[in-house]
């Protein structure tokens, strides 16, 4: 059974990445990436990780894709006759190929680790959210602080370089 | 307190030539009145200080050693620098530091004027000091370094005026035959320490005995040979004639009086060796004795006065040569003082006569000169007695004594070429006194108008030593009669015979020795008439015997053509090796340079053509190298970001693929 | 049971294809679209891990790499507006004062 919704899964997020890539217009590209995002959500419920299944969601296909689509619209850019590099396109393919290749290859290989405490059962017993909760706030705390400030600084740069700059800005004078 | 004064009597003239020597290099800071005051001064200090030393010895007369320091030393040898007073050093002290002091108080009126003049007193000063060195060492290591020392001042004093070329050529004459004399000596002091292990006079002649006589023969054949160089005997003589190059107080007191005496000095030194061996006293003797005549036979006929005086000292050396060669080593001594006495008086006062005739030496220029340097001629007049042998005077008691004992031990050879000797002495004497101050004047004009008898300084000095002319030789009869004077009494110590010469003969009796004192007297008188005949009384008879006898008289003229025959012999081939290896240097030489220009301009040429294809060319290719290069890689920046991205991606998935190939596979599956 | 390569494969996939996407397209959004996906692409091979490691350490980070991605977006978006506006280009081909 989960082999099913994994095949369906996997096969779609592929689908829609090269659809991202190579669809000419940007909002198309815009859907597709959105389906993707879906179905990545989907792997990973497959994967017992519910809570980064839901953020992914509200996050990424809910804010970040929006905000994609709208930086789209307001540009409204031309698509144009030649939309990619046609020249690059080849030899990434050729060597982008390999790669997975070589990657397949490695896979017949043992995947060591060392195993972690948190079995499904076990968190399944308080939750995927509380597990993840407790987690995030004990051991890694700080650098959930330090993404936080970088959140910050990220909105603080968005609105100063993307707001509309005043006339003196624009005549180079100082103020 | 003796000790002290022994070490001053080298060291006041020692002191007086630095500082003369300084001031000459420094540039004349102070007068030539302080230059000459400090050399006759320290001259006279050291004979105060001799006359102080022989006081001393006449108490006791046993050797005393002075050491003034340990000097060198090694396993086998110790060589010290030190003194040895006995009689004989006390009586050439005596003579050394008194005439010296005489003659250097002469030299102040002679060389006054000079340009040089403190120069001249700082070597006379050297000379002193060498001298003193000479005569006072107590090993041959010290008197070697006095013999040299005379040697070089000799140089230095007869190329005095160094700008004429004939007075250079003359002072290395002299250092260059002196230095063959000196060969002999130092293989002498090398036969001593192989035999005796040291070089000390009393150890060496304390062991004397012990040589076998073939060494003894040896050893003293090689002093010989060092004495004939320096003393100017045959064969090494001919640098004495022409040593008259150097200012006449030099030709006194280093030719006459002292540096020549130097010899004799020696040889009497070493007559514990000579005792040994009859046959090398033998050979002494017939040195001395050829030498006396010969050097008599040339004096007979030169013209120039200081000549005349330079073969008389050959001569009269040869006399004392003689008197070692019989044994008779206190005549010798003796001879070599009265000898001092009047050579020195005699070439001062010709010192004189020149300086009155503004620089005259001929004596075919002089004449007539006796009322117009009356002092000079009084002086002169008491020489030529003196070395003629008139009687009591000083010459007259030491010609006698060596004679006498010639004869009395059987040497009538000998005697028989002394006494011949004595003959021309006494002619060539009076002839150089007849020629120079009597007859008709043939001064040159204008030489004739400056005639003046010399100023005191000079004069007196020439008294003095007229004086002690006169009665010097008293010390050699007084009071112990005829050859047993104090003198001989108080060298009795040292000159103690212990083989051949020995005293017996005194005994002989009193009679022969005055029977020969009066054959000695005849023939000076008769040596002096016959001067008296060709000059006085005769006028005209020398030319007229002269061109009678052509040859003979060409012959001594040309003093035997010694001096033509050692240039040919010696000089001339050793100029024409020294010319060859010239040449052979040139052409070597020459050509060696020219390969090695050639070499170089190739090798130049060369490098140069290297230099501009291949470095040049070579960097010029690099950097144009990199210039491509560069054009190439300029490519690169597009200025596209995501041409960069591409190429990262590039590097990327080159990374990938070697971790992958080479860390993961490799290790793990 | 889906073995864990499956999902690194799915991981791989998809990294390239966001990687040809930066690489081919012409138009800025396109690119940051792409960059969006290997993101995505590196969550699944987070989770995955973390899945099989019996680790919550990899979902905490697949967390992490949503909150980063979403502020460069943020970021490079604000970039584009900027460098649009003055029109001074449409497209990456000029953009290329950093040309030699």
């Amino acid at each position: 059974m989960v082999q099913i919704f994994f095949a369906y899964f996997a096969l779609v997020s592929i689908a829609a990445g090269i659809l991202t890539v190579s669809l000419r217009n940007p909002v198309h590209c815009g859907i597709a990436l959105l389906v993707l995002l879906g179905h990545v959500a989907g792997l990973f419920v497959l994967l017992h990780a519910e809570f980064v299944a839901v953020v992914q969601i509200i996050i990424y296909a809910g804010a970040i894709l929006i905000l994609y689509l709208f930086v789209l619209m307001l540009l409204n850019l031309k698509t144009e006759e030649r939309y990619f590099h046609r020249r690059h396109a080849w030899y990434i393919t050729g060597v982008g190929a390999l790669t997975v290749e070589l990657l397949m290859v490695l896979l017949a290989s043992r995947f060591g680790g060392a195993k972690g405490p948190s079995t499904v059962e076990a968190v399944e017993q308080i939750g995927n959210s509380m597990a993840i909760g407790i987690l995030m706030f004990s051991d890694y705390l700080l650098p959930f602080e330090i993404v936080g400030i970088f959140l910050l600084g990220a909105i603080v740069g968005a609105i100063v370089l993307a707001k509309t700059p005043s006339p003196a800005d624009l005549s180079g004078k100082d103020r | 307190m003796y000790d002290l004064i022994v070490t001053l009597i080298p060291m006041f003239p020692l002191l007086a030539v630095l500082a003369n020597g300084l001031n000459v290099m420094l540039g004349h800071r102070y007068s030539h009145e302080i230059a000459h005051r400090l050399a006759w001064g320290s001259v006279l200090l050291s004979f105060l200080c001799s006359i102080w030393v022989l006081g001393q010895t006449l108490g006791h007369p046993d050797p005393r050693t002075v050491i003034v320091y340990r000097w060198f030393f090694g396993a086998d040898l110790t060589v010290n620098f030190g003194f040895l007073i006995d009689p004989l050093t006390c009586i050439m002290l005596m003579v050394v530091t008194g005439v010296g002091f005489l003659i250097h108080v002469y030299s102040v009126g002679y060389m006054h004027g000079e340009e040089g003049f403190t120069r001249f007193f700082a070597y006379m000063n050297l000379f002193m000091v060498s001298m003193l060195l000479l005569v006072m060492g107590n090993n041959y290591v010290v008197l070697f370094i006095g013999w040299e020392g005379v040697g070089l001042c000799s140089y230095l004093l007869i190329g005095y005026y160094y700008d004429r070329v004939s007075a250079a050529k003359a002072a290395t004459k002299a250092f260059v035959v002196n230095r063959i004399g000196d060969a002999g000596f130092l293989m002498a002091i090398f036969l001593i320490f192989a035999n005796f292990g040291t070089l000390d006079y009393t150890d060496v002649f304390a062991q004397a005995g012990k040589l076998d006589p073939t060494m003894a023969t040896a050893i003293a054949v090689c002093l010989l040979i060092g004495a004939v160089g320096k003393s100017a005997q045959l064969p090494l003589y001919t640098w004495l004639p022409d040593a008259m190059e150097g200012p006449t107080p030099v030709s006194a007191l280093i030719h006459a009086a002292t540096m020549v005496t130097a010899g004799v000095y020696m040889v009497v030194r070493n007559h514990a060796i000579y005792d040994l061996t009859p046959d090398a006293l033998m050979l002494v003797g017939v040195i001395g004795g050829t030498t006396a005549l010969f050097a008599a036979t040339i004096g007979l006929v030169q013209t120039d006065i200081k000549r005349v005086l330079a073969y008389s000292t050959v001569s009269q050396l040869g006399f004392m040569f003689l008197a070692c060669g019989v044994g008779a080593y206190a005549a010798a001594i003796f001879h070599l003082v009265t000898h001092a006495f009047f050579k020195a008086l005699l070439f001062l006062s010709a010192g004189s006569v020149i300086h009155a005739l503004s620089g005259e030496q001929d004596i075919r220029k002089m004449g007539a000169l006796w009322s117009k340097i009356p002092k000079t001629h009084g002086v002169f007049l008491i020489g030529t007695a003196a070395i003629a042998g008139f009687p009591f005077l000083s010459g007259w008691w030491s010609k006698d004594e060596i004679l006498g004992h010639a004869f009395t031990h059987g040497h009538y050879v000998l005697w028989a070429l002394g006494a011949t000797a004595a003959f021309c002495t006494a002619f060539y004497m009076s002839r150089l006194l007849y020629v120079t101050f009597y007859g008709e004047s043939r001064v040159d004009h204008e030489a004739a108008h400056h005639i003046h008898e010399s100023p005191n300084v000079m004069i007196v000095p020439l008294m003095v030593l007229a004086l002690l002319s006169v009665v010097g030789g008293l010390i050699g009869v007084i009071p112990g009669g005829l050859e047993n004077g104090w003198f001989q009494q108080f060298l009795q110590p040292v000159v103690r015979s212990t083989g051949a010469g020995g005293e017996a003969a005194h005994e002989e009796g009193h009679l022969l020795a005055y029977i020969l004192m009066g054959v000695t007297t005849l023939i000076g008188a008769a040596g002096w008439f016959t001067a008296h005949y060709f000059y006085k009384l005769k006028p005209e008879q020398p030319d007229l015997l002269m061109n009678r006898m052509k040859g003979a008289y060409t012959l001594l003229l040309n003093k035997y053509w010694v001096d033509e025959a050692y240039d040919k012999a010696f000089v001339e081939p050793g100029k024409a090796v020294g010319r060859s290896f010239d040449k052979m240097d040139q052409a070597g030489i020459d050509r060696a340079v020219v390969a090695v220009e050639q070499v170089t301009d190739l090798s130049a040429a060369g490098s140069t053509w290297v230099e501009k294809h291949v470095i040049y060319s070579g960097l010029n290719r690099i950097g144009y190298s990199n210039h491509l290069a560069a054009r190439v890689l300029r490519r690169l920046q597009t200025g596209l970001v995501h041409h960069y991205a591409a190429i990262l991606v590039a590097g990327l998935v080159v990374l990938v693929n070697l971790i992958v190939l080479f860390l993961w596979l490799g290790g793990a599956s | 049971m889906v073995p864990v390569s499956a999902y690194v494969l799915v991981s791989a996939i998809l990294f390239v294809t966001g990687l040809a996407g930066v690489l081919i397209r012409r138009n800025f959004i396109i690119v940051m679209m792409s960059v969006e996906i290997m993101l995505n692409a590196a969550n699944i091979n987070l989770v995955a891990f973390a899945h099989h490691l019996d680790s919550l350490g990899g979902q905490i980070m697949a967390l992490f790499v949503i909150a980063i991605a979403a502020g460069e977006a943020a970021v490079g978006l604000a970039i584009i507006i900027v460098v649009f506006r003055g029109k001074l280009a449409t497209n990456v081909d000029q953009i290329n004062l950093l040309k030699w």
